[in-house]
Parts: C-alpha cells; sequence; structure tokens
C-alpha cells in the first residue's frame, strides 16, 4: 500500500519536475531577452517590455495559467492548449518576467569603468558582454535566482487549477477515497528536491567565491 | 609636422560646453603633463582622444595620418572607432582591472581576442584557397595548413606570454602574476592596468589622474612606474594633482581651465613663471593645500 502509493506520487512528481525543467529550459533565455528589452535604447520597445513586466509580475500565476488556457478558446474560439503545454507556457511567461529583472539589476550592478575598460583595449560589444561582464553577473545574480527557482519547484502545484496531474493534485485526489496521509507525505518529495538545488546552488556559490567583485 | 596634433576639440553635454576648443600638439617620446582644477574638462579630453566619448568637432592627426575628423561622420563607425582606439591607451584613475581574472590573464586578454581574430582570418584565408585548389590536392593542402595553423596559435601563444612577463617585470609585479585584482593593493592594481595598457603597445598612453584613488603612501610606486617609462621612450599624457611629478617627469605641461588651455609650456615656464593670472592662482592653491 505505502510503495504503491509512493510510486504514484512519484508519477505525479515527474509531472511536476517536467514543469519545473521546461519552466527553466524556455524562461532562462526568454528573461535575457526581456531584459535586454527592458534596458534598450529604443524607449518604445522599453516601455512595452516594462508594461509586461509589470503585468506579469502584478498579476497571479494562477490567473495567468486560467488566461492561457481558457483565454483562446473563450475569447478566439479556437480549441484548448495540452493542459501541460498551457501550464508550461504561463510559467515560462511568469518566470522569464521574474529572471529578467534579476538579470537587469545583475547587468545594472556592473560598473560603466568595466565596460570602458574593456572599449579601450579594444573589444567588441559583445566581447565585452561574455569575457567581461558575464561572470561577474553569474555571480551577483546566483542568490537571488536560487531564491527564484526554489519558489518554482512550489509554484508548480498551481497547476492542478486546470487539472494537471502533478503530484499535489494526485496526492488530493487520494483525499476523496479517505486517505489524507499522502497529502502530507508529498512535502518529503518537495524537501528532497529543494534539498539538492540548496545543494547545487550552494556548490555554484562556492566555485564562483575564487574572485570579488 | 608633430606627432599628435590635436586641432580645436569640442564638446558639449546637453546645453553644457565642457572642452571649448583644445588644440595642442606632442612630439613621439614626450610627457604631456595636464593640471588644472576638477570640473575643467580634463578627464573629458582624455575620453575624447580615446574616443570613449566622440568631439563634436575637431581633428585629431597620429603620425601624420588624420585619425579623426569630426566633420566626417561616416567614417565613424563602431569597427573603426574600435581599430582607432588600438592607437591610445587608458589608465583609469580607479583602475578597472577585470576582477574575475589573474593579472596574467588581465594584461593578456585583449591581446588574446586579437590574436584569436587574425587566427580565424587565416584560418578562412586558408580554407578559400583550399576550396580553389584542385580536388587531388586538398588532402595535401588540408595537413599543410594545418601544421602552419598550430604553429601561428603556438608562436602567438609564446609571443604573449613572453610580452606578459616582460611587462610584469618592468612594474614590479612578477611574483603576482597569478594573484586575483582583490588580492592587491590599490599600488599594485594600478601598475597591473598600466602593464595591461601598455601589452597593447598604444602608440599615446594616457592616464587619468592615477595616483588620485591611492593612499598617499602608495603613490610613489605607481609615479616610478610611469617614470620609468619615459625612458623607454613612450609618448605619454598624464592628467595629474601631483605637481612634483609633473615639474620633474613631464617635458611639456598644460593647464586647462573652465574647458580651455590657459597656459601651455615647458614645466619651467609653467611652474617658474606663469603668464596667466588663473595659473598663478592655481598654482599658489596647489602649493597651500600642499602643507
Ligand atoms: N557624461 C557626461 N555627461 C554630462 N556631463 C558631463 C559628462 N562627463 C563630464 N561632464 C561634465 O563635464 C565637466 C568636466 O568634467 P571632467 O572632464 O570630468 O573634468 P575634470 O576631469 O577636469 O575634473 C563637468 O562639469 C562634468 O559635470
Ligand atoms: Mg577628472
Amino acid at each position: 500500500m505505502f510503495w504503491q502509493i509512493s510510486l504514484e506520487l512519484l508519477q505525479g512528481f515527474g509531472v511536476t519536475c517536467l514543469i519545473f525543467a521546461a519552466t527553466l529550459l524556455f524562461a532562462l533565455p526568454l528573461g535575457l531577452v526581456l531584459s535586454f528589452g527592458s534596458m534598450s535604447r529604443f524607449k518604445p520597445l522599453k516601455y512595452v517590455v516594462k508594461v509586461f513586466v509589470w503585468i506579469i509580475r502584478g498579476t497571479p500565476l494562477m490567473l495567468q495559467i486560467l488566461v492561457v488556457y481558457y483565454g483562446p478558446a473563450l475569447i478566439f474560439h479556437w480549441g484548448f492548449l495540452d493542459r501541460i503545454v498551457a501550464v508550461v507556457v504561463a510559467f515560462v511567461i511568469n518566470y522569464a518576467c521574474y529572471f529578467s529583472e534579476i538579470y537587469r539589476g545583475g547587468i545594472e550592478s556592473i560598473s560603466k569603468g568595466q565596460y570602458e575598460a574593456g572599449q579601450v583595449l579594444g573589444m567588441t560589444r559583445s566581447q565585452i558582454f561574455f569575457r567581461v561582464v558575464l561572470l561577474q553577473v553569474v555571480k551577483r545574480i546566483v542568490p537571488p535566482m536560487s531564491n527564484e527557482v526554489i519558489t518554482l519547484v512550489k509554484d508548480t502545484s498551481l497547476a492542478r487549477i486546470i487539472v494537471v496531474e502533478e503530484i499535489l493534485k494526485v496526492a488530493y485526489d487520494f483525499t476523496v477515497t479517505g486517505l489524507i496521509w499522502p497529502l502530507f507525505y508529498t512535502a518529503v518529495y518537495y524537501l528532497v528536491f529543494v534539498g539538492l538545488l540548496t545543494l547545487l546552488f550552494g556548490w555554484l556559490e562556492k566555485k564562483l567565491q575564487y574572485f570579488k567583485v | 609636422m608633430a606627432f599628435l596634433e590635436v586641432k580645436d576639440y569640442r564638446k558639449k553635454f546637453g546645453e553644457n560646453e565642457v572642452l571649448k576648443g583644445i588644440s595642442f600638439s606632442l612630439e613621439k617620446g614626450e610627457v604631456l603633463a595636464i593640471i588644472g582644477s576638477s570640473g575643467g574638462g580634463k578627464t573629458t579630453l582624455l575620453r575624447c582622444l580615446n574616443f570613449l566619448e566622440i568631439p563634436d568637432e575637431g581633428t585629431l592627426t597620429l603620425n601624420g595620418e588624420t585619425l579623426f575628423d569630426a566633420s566626417e561622420k561616416k567614417q565613424n563607425t563602431e569597427s573603426q572607432i574600435r581599430e582607432k582606439r588600438l592607437h591610445f591607451g587608458l589608465v583609469f584613475q580607479q583602475f578597472n582591472l577585470f576582477p574575475q581574472y589573474t593579472v596574467f590573464r588581465n594584461i593578456t586578454l585583449a591581446q588574446a581576442l586579437l590574436a584569436g581574430q587574425a587566427f580565424a582570418q587565416k584560418k578562412r584565408e586558408f580554407a578559400a584557397a583550399r576550396r580553389a585548389a584542385p580536388k587531388e590536392k586538398r588532402r595535401a593542402l588540408k595537413a599543410e595548413h594545418r601544421r602552419i595553423l598550430a604553429e601561428i596559435r603556438e608562436n602567438q601563444k609564446r609571443g604573449i606570454a613572453e610580452k606578459t612577463d616582460a611587462l610584469l617585470e618592468r612594474v614590479g609585479l612578477a611574483d603576482k602574476k597569478n594573484a586575483y585584482p582583490y588580492e592587491l593593493s590599490g599600488g599594485q592594481q594600478q601598475r597591473v592596468a598600466i602593464a595591461r595598457a601598455l601589452a597593447l603597445s598604444p602608440d599615446i598612453l594616457c592616464f587619468d589622474e592615477p595616483t588620485s584613488a591611492l593612499d598617499p603612501e602608495l603613490t610613489g610606486e605607481v609615479l616610478k612606474v610611469i617614470k620609468g617609462l619615459k625612458s623607454s621612450d613612450s609618448t605619454m599624457i598624464v592628467v595629474t594633482h601631483e605637481m612634483e611629478f609633473a615639474k620633474n617627469v613631464a617635458d611639456r605641461v598644460i593647464f586647462i581651465a573652465d574647458g580651455r588651455i590657459e597656459e601651455e609650456g615647458t614645466p619651467a615656464e609653467v611652474f617658474g613663471d606663469p603668464k596667466s593670472e588663473k595659473t598663478a592662482a592655481f598654482l599658489r592653491k596647489s602649493l597651500e593645500e600642499l602643507f
């Protein structure tokens, strides 16, 4: 019985991990694109991006999931997206916005002198970004990114609002049959996952301790 | 014609005209000291020479070649500017070393990137040559090219390493080759910054108050290094508050006030017998600060 339920929860946890991984895979680069947009010297682009980020960060993720899933069908009478696809789309947009703000803060915290030192040494813009600035930015954003990524692990449970069978949904379904403990048992899965992530980020922070910015 | 000729440089920030027509010339191997109270436009002038700012008006001639002419906007695209920058070096007040790299890597990075570009260019040329060659010869060519490219890379690496070791020797930091910037004192960091600027062998090396961010007891070691460069025939422009240094090391001195050259001459002329009342007042004031 215990192993049976553990296994079923593990399946749900697989869905949780899928949402988690797909979100990171797309939101990490998309966030960088958005951060460049929000720092653009082309004013209209800058303000469009800023307003977009404000809307996404200013509304609940749960609402965004509902809009992505029901919106196209209700407004345009298109079909429904696959549930998991809708969830991932909503998560990617939401997290890309949060990441973009972290990236922007990191990039803007690098002193102008670093860029100018690269310029007078004849480096190109992209050489300055990749060879001089990037690692310093990474070092600065590891702590806030680790917070955000850990939050993402737990946010995946919002997917059940459109009946995606992630771990908490699976556990919740057991309560209907009178089993409450699987619900509490899910905490173990989350804790192990977050524990591993914490170790990973701790390791990364340590790796980057060899220099000071 | 002098080695460097700057003519009528003007620069505005919005409505604020910071450089109001600066003209001067400099011979090869000379050291020019620029003095003046803060806000006068000294930093802006150095930034214009290094193309960190683009002057609104004026021309710059180096070694007979017109490097910059403000009236010809078209020739100032980003990659052209980048090439022009290589004629000049700049040592900043705040050092601006790259914190994630060792002393050695700080000095070699820009050279390595340039070498990489030259290498990639050669590789493309070889590839084109192979495509043009008859089919049966390509295989032999490929082996030959591979050997030459490996040799080029090896020479580049060795050249850069040897040059860097010599530079570190010159600024007295041979033992700090593998240290990171945060492990160094301000004076040592500034000496690394000088070596980094020298690594690209600029025609003219500029210093913007290289000792202003340092504790007084550390200024000596940096000034000594700059003085040492003079004997090796480097052409230098040094913005400084160190009047003694300007007096002893410079071949010529310019006093800038409010975006204009107020006084110009040999150290003996400017310090011993200033013609302008502004200069005299400035020199009196900087003497007072000393005591
Ligand atoms: N990027 C800039 N934008 C606007 N004003 C500037 C800028 N850089 C310098 N200035 C102004 O130019 C004037 C001269 O500055 P600067 O060249 O730094 O003088 P100095 O180095 O002689 O102290 C100052 O009034 C300063 O406020
Ligand atoms: Mg200044």
